[in-house]
């Protein structure tokens, strides 16, 4: 895990400021930005994973049990995966944090 | 060893090819075409196995570079004045990615008016770019200069890009008995460049992330440190250079310096007339010394304050306008060492060759014993100028 | 999960994220959406070149990066350019020896503006030179990097920052370069457009443009809702709508031959597309009239263009 930019020492830097840890924006969880939360009726859910297609930030996942659900941590609240649900199974509601 | 009459751009090229550079992008401009010229022949008939990348601009050009030297291949590109102007901005990129590509920079005036002679107002111009500065004094040095520009770059305590400054026409374009090491020497001095961290599937990289407030700061530090303590290793690759090859390099060359306490700062070829004028003036029995600078970034401060011994005197002697400073650079430079170190000295700034410009023995000497005043109250004397 | 079957026609491994979370575009961002989808098709093998502009801000301030592939970014208006390099390393180091050889994409990627304007010298000789590489430029239509100033890509009538409507001036006052036909004329083997709106076509032409050796031109209309001032949860929808009506029609360039990938029985008017954007909000009856008049000419171009080339 990369350390807070403010506790970066010269020395610390790579050569030419490379970072060689692919991926590790994940700490940053863009979830805080969220307003609203995508609230899925599974009862209304064919399982078809346009919301996981389209969702710009990959925030809504696979389940175990083949339905989607949003990542806290990265899920922004677009509401495009509400929108773009075919069967209207995804309602955008309030994010109580 | 084999020693051969060749004109110097085709000597460079060849000296590259004994470097086996790996991708070669450049975009032709008087007067270094006829390095890239005769690369591009080389790679034509398979004497090198590399790249040449026809580019369609200096920027691109050394765009390519970095892209290929991050790739993890050894570059090589070459331009001059208009073209060095348009690669600005990659320039300072290219360096604080620490990439380790190697430039020839044909020296020539910038425009306008545009000339295609010789000047320091384009590498001038590019100074605090980041990369490493060496000049070259003769064919020979443009050569050994360009191999171990190659081992300085990518040296993984350095990894940084390299200039070999070599002045247009006067040197470029001259026919000079040149010595070339064999290949196999070449190679056991300089091995196949490996990346410190490259563009590589199997191992994925960042490469020119952007810097906040609160990081920038230690980016550029660290970046500044890297090359300030490059100068250890230019010097351990010049001495090892020297072993192995027997033409010793340092970073200050010094001439006639034993007893003088008058000197000349300068670099490039124009130190040939300057070196004529001193050996004219002993032949009067004035002891006048030179002081040349091989390796102008970093700056070789110490060894630059070693090599005045006695010297009471100094006149520098640049080519390039400063356009509204106070002195020209190198002047400056020095003046700051000097004031920061109390030294008691007096130090003259002189501006000559500028777009071509011959400065003949002569006039050097004159400088030693008939100093010109400075006109059009400025802190420095333009040689030659008419009116 | 039944989608990643699908998906398995188009790419090797449909739920590899190669653009991690965590990024910082803004909610609803179609153009990093855009690069979500392109590098499923591309695959780890793949390196970036990517310039300037909001997708390297977002997903890279040092010492974060998004980023699971080798990635660099150089400048604003080189990315072509860098991309060449990369290919000629990769090509050099494999005829010695220094890498194994297999296949690795090389990808450019910048926006409109990095493409279009400041980009155009660069794209166009690496294109000439034939590199294998795939460019991919995200058209938002604007710089919005910067703040939404308008760039040779921004739309008739649209307004942004530097193409203020007012009392003398429409808001942008040119119509919308032609970046894919520059790109066809410099004959290469495959130039298509794109929209993340409809991602299997999207899908089907990274595809394509993987597999050929030689450039490809991939052009990507990418739905900025923050530039185009539309409620974020409209991005996709508002890509459907400017396919629908022929703004921006999806069309692929095979070794010269035109072909629609898309296309709609009837165009809707481009009112539909228009009405909702905040950017075109001040446009008149008779100046949507004017777009509709172009729009409607320039599709039957493009058609006619597809049965001339027809082999
Ligand atoms: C040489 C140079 N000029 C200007 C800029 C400022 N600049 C950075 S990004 C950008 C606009 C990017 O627009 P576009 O390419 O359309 O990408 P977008 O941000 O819209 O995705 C501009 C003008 C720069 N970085 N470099
Ligand atoms: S888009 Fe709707 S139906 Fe499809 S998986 Fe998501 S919630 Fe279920
Ligand atoms: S609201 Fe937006 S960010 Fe959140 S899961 Fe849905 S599409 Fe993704
Ligand atoms: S300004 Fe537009 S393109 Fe840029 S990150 Fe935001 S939504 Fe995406
Ligand atoms: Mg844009």
């Amino acid at each position: 895990m990369a350390k807070k930019m403010e506790e970066y020492k010269w020395q610390d830097l790579n050569a030419g400021c490379v970072i060689d840890e692919p991926g590790n924006s994940l700490q940053y969880k863009t979830g805080e930005w969220r307003i609203l939360r995508p609230l899925t009726d599974y009862s209304k859910c064919t399982k078809c994973g346009l919301c996981w297609l389209f969702c710009p930030d990959n925030a809504m996942r696979p389940k175990e049990d083949g339905f989607f659900a949003s990542h806290p941590d990265y899920c922004k609240g677009c509401g495009i995966c509400a929108q773009e649900c075919k069967f209207e199974a995804i309602k955008m509601v309030e994010d109580k944090k | 060893m084999k020693r051969k009459g060749i004109e110097v751009s085709k000597a460079i090229a060849e000296a590259a090819k004994l470097a086996r550079v790996e991708v070669v992008s450049a975009y032709p401009i008087t007067p270094q075409t006829h390095i890239v010229e005769h690369l591009a022949e080389l790679v034509a008939n398979g004497e090198l196995e590399a790249v040449y990348l026809n580019v369609e601009s200096e920027h691109s050009a050394l765009s390519a570079c970095v892209g290929a030297a991050a790739t993890g291949a050894r570059t090589f590109t070459s331009t001059s004045a208009q073209g060095l102007e348009l690669m600005h901005e990659i320039l300072f990129i290219t360096s604080s990615l620490r990439l380790p590509v190697v430039m020839v920079l044909v020296n020539r005036a910038l425009s306008a008016p545009l000339s295609i002679w010789c000047d320091h107002s384009d590498v001038m111009a590019a100074r605090d770019c980041g990369w490493i500065m060496l000049f070259c004094e003769n064919g020979q040095e443009a050569v050994d200069s360009l191999i171990m520009a190659y081992r300085i770059a990518e040296d993984k305590r350095v990894l940084l890009p390299v200039i070999v400054n070599v002045d247009g026409f006067t040197l470029s374009h001259v026919i000079e008995p040149i010595e070339f090491p064999e290949q196999d020497e070449v190679d056991r001095f300089l091995p196949p460049y490996e990346a410190l961290f490259k563009l590589d599937p199997e191992r994925p990289v960042t490469f020119g992330a952007y810097g906040m407030p609160e990081i920038y700061t230690e980016a550029k530090y660290a970046q500044e440190m890297a090359l300030v303590s490059s100068k250890k290793v230019i010097k351990e690759v010049m001495e090892e250079f020297g072993k192995r090859f027997g033409r010793e390099y340092k970073v200050v060359e010094t001439y006639n310096m034993e007893n003088s306490k008058v000197a000349f700062v300068s670099c490039g070829s124009i130190n040939e007339n300057i070196k004529t004028a001193i050996d004219l003036l002993k032949k009067d029995g004035l002891d006048v010394g030179l002081i040349s600078l091989r390796l102008f970034r970093p700056f070789p401060s110490e060894e630059f304050l070693e090599s005045l011994k006695n010297v009471k005197r100094l006149i520098v002697v640049e080519r390039s306008m400063p356009q509204g400073a106070t002195n020209t650079p190198i002047f400056n430079e020095i003046c700051a060492l000097i004031f920061t170190r109390k030294l008691d000295l007096t130090v003259e700034n002189y501006i000559a060759g500028l777009g071509g410009r011959d400065v003949l023995p002569q006039e050097f000497l004159e400088l030693v014993v008939n100093p010109p005043e400075k006109d059009h109250g400025r802190e420095y004397k333009v040689l030659g100028v008419r009116g | 999960m039944k989608i990643l079957k699908t998906l398995e026609k188009y790419m090797e491994d449909p739920s590899l994220e190669l653009v991690a979370s965590g990024h910082r575009a803004c909610q609803g961002c179609a153009e990093v959406l855009a690069l979500r989808m392109a590098f499923k098709v591309l695959g780890k093998n793949t390196i970036v070149a990517m310039a300037t502009g909001c997708m390297e801000i977002i997903s890279t301030p040092l010492p974060i990066t998004c980023w699971r592939l080798p990635w660099i970014h150089v400048a604003f208006e080189n990315t072509a350019a860098v991309a060449s390099g990369i290919e000629s390393a990769i090509r050099i180091l494999m005829a010695k020896g220094k890498i194994d050889k297999k296949w690795i994409n090389v990808v450019g990627v910048a926006g409109d503006g990095g493409t279009s304007d400041i980009g155009l010298q660069a794209l166009s000789g690496a294109l000439e030179r034939g590199h294998r590489l795939i460019y991919i430029c995200l058209d938002n239509e604007a710089y919005m990097n910067t703040g939404v100033q308008r760039s040779s890509s921004t739309p008739y009538g649209a307004s942004t920052t530097t193409s203020p409507p007012g009392k003398k001036s429409i808001g942008q006052s040119t119509w919308k370069k032609d970046m894919p036909k520059i790109a066809v004329a410099h004959n290469i083997p495959y130039v298509a457009t794109a929209c993340p709106s409809y991602p299997f076509d999207l899908f089907n032409k990274l595809k394509k443009a993987k597999e050929k050796d030689g450039p490809s031109y991939i052009h990507i209309l990418s739905v900025c809702p923050t530039g185009w001032r539309i409620p974020s949860e409209m991005a996709i929808e508002y890509g459907r709508l400017a396919v629908r009506c022929g703004m921006f029609p999806l069309y692929e360039v095979e070794d010269g031959v035109y072909k629609m990938t898309f296309k709609p029985d009837t165009l809707i008017p481009v009112e539909e597309y228009i009405k909702g954007q905040g950017r075109f909000r001040h446009l008149t009856e008779k100046e949507i009239k004017e777009i509709q008049q172009r729009v409607n000419s320039e599709w039957e171009k493009l058609n006619k263009l597809c049965e001339i080339t027809k082999p």
